[in-house]
Formats: C-alpha cells, structure tokens, sequence
C-alpha cells in the first residue's frame, strides 16, 4: 500500500516537472519564432517578452521541489527551512522580470523613433542604414 | 490530483494564448494575448511557491508592459501588415 502510493507520488512529481519545463520551453520556442519569422517590429518585442516568459518559467521550475513551501519565515513555519523551495532561482527571475520591462520600453522607444523618420514599422521596407 | 489538472490546463492556456498573440493580425489584439500570458504566468509562479515574483510579475507584465504597449501602437500602426491604415490614408 505504502509502495503504491510512493509510485503514484513519483509519477505525479514526474508530469508536474514535465509540464512546467515543457511549457517554459514552449514558451522559449514559439517566442523564438517570432524573433526570427516576424517582418513588423512590434511583433518581433511582443516575440522578445513571451521568450523572456518563458525563461523566468524555466528558471522558477528549476528551484521548485515537491511538497514544498514558500521560502518565507512566517509564524508556524519557522523550522520549515528543509521544505522551502529554492530562493536563489526566484531573486534572479525577480530581477529578471523588472530588466526585461525596461528592454521592452527601451526597444519600444526605438520604433517610434524609425515610424516617425520611415513612416513604416516593417524591417524589409526600411532600407537606409542612416537616420 | 487538482494540482495537476490545474497545472495542465494553465500550460495549454498559456501557450495558447502566446501563439494566438503571435499569429492575430491586429496588433492590439496581440497585445491582449501578451496580458493573457502574464496573468497565468503569474499564477504558475504562485503555484510553484514564488509569491513575490507572482506579485511582481502581475503588477509590470499586465499593467506596465500592456500601457507601453498600447501607446507604440497609438503612435504607430495598427496593422500588421499596414494595409489597413494606407487605405483609411488614402481615404
């Protein structure tokens, strides 16, 4: 009985870690596509910030554990220091999500820029490298 | 058991909502489906115990992010393709 419900534990451990790695690494994939495929320059940033998506996925994946808590010491919790998830990944993504925003608005700022000197946002019809 | 329905069924949310976001020709509309990705990306991060980046990530991918957005395409163009707005140019 004990065996059993070891082997249906592993098993749910092993499609909860598919899936979230599966996802982040669709998300990677078709963000990658629209990076590479896109002609129109705010199709190619919405592209940018889905792969972003997706590696904070995959990095938050990585730290998690089965069963475990949020790495906070609150009231009840304070011996909980064996079942936290990993924090380390979770500051990094926590970081990673405000640079990300500030690309965004970077590159953002830049297509005004070349709509406004080019009246197109499409990379194919902008020709000239000076502007 | 409910864990793992609930995790399925956010990972085909999210990832069809990034593919709609890819192919739909209005840009605004692809905007919405970027939002769409943050909100049940924030629930992943709630679900996998990461409270602060789901706090964190609800806050600048829906409400910052989608603004930025929304103004490049005020400032720009709604079209994909730029078919539409030549003809209402012309018009």
């Amino acid at each position: 009985m004990q065996e059993e419900f070891n082997e249906i534990f592993i098993k749910y451990h092993e499609i909860i870690t598919i899936g979230v790695y599966g996802t982040a690494i669709g998300l990677i994939l078709i963000g990658l596509y629209a990076v590479l495929m896109k002609k129109n320059l705010v199709k190619i940033v919405i592209g940018l910030s889905i792969m972003d998506a997706g590696i904070h996925l995959l990095f938050v994946g990585i730290g998690y554990i089965q069963n475990g808590t949020a790495p906070i010491f609150s009231p009840g919790y304070e011996n909980a220091g064996e079942r936290m998830v990993d924090p380390v990944p979770q500051a990094l993504v926590l970081t990673a999500i405000i640079i990300g925003f500030a690309i965004t608005a970077v590159a953002l700022s830049l297509i005004i820029r070349l709509y406004k000197h080019h009246h197109t946002a499409k990379i194919d019809q902008i020709k000239s490298l000076k502007w | 058991m409910i864990f793992i329905i609930l995790l399925i069924i956010m990972a085909v949310l999210l990832l069809a909502a990034a593919v709609y976001s890819i192919v739909h020709r209005d840009l605004l509309f692809a905007v919405m489906g970027t939002g769409i990705v943050s909100v049940v990306l924030s629930l992943f991060f709630y679900l996998l115990q990461a409270p602060d980046v789901a706090l964190t990530e609800a806050a600048i991918g829906i409400a910052l992010t989608t603004i930025i957005f929304i103004i490049t395409i005020r400032n720009t163009t709604r079209d994909e393709d730029e078919i539409i707005d030549k003809e209402n140019e012309k018009l």
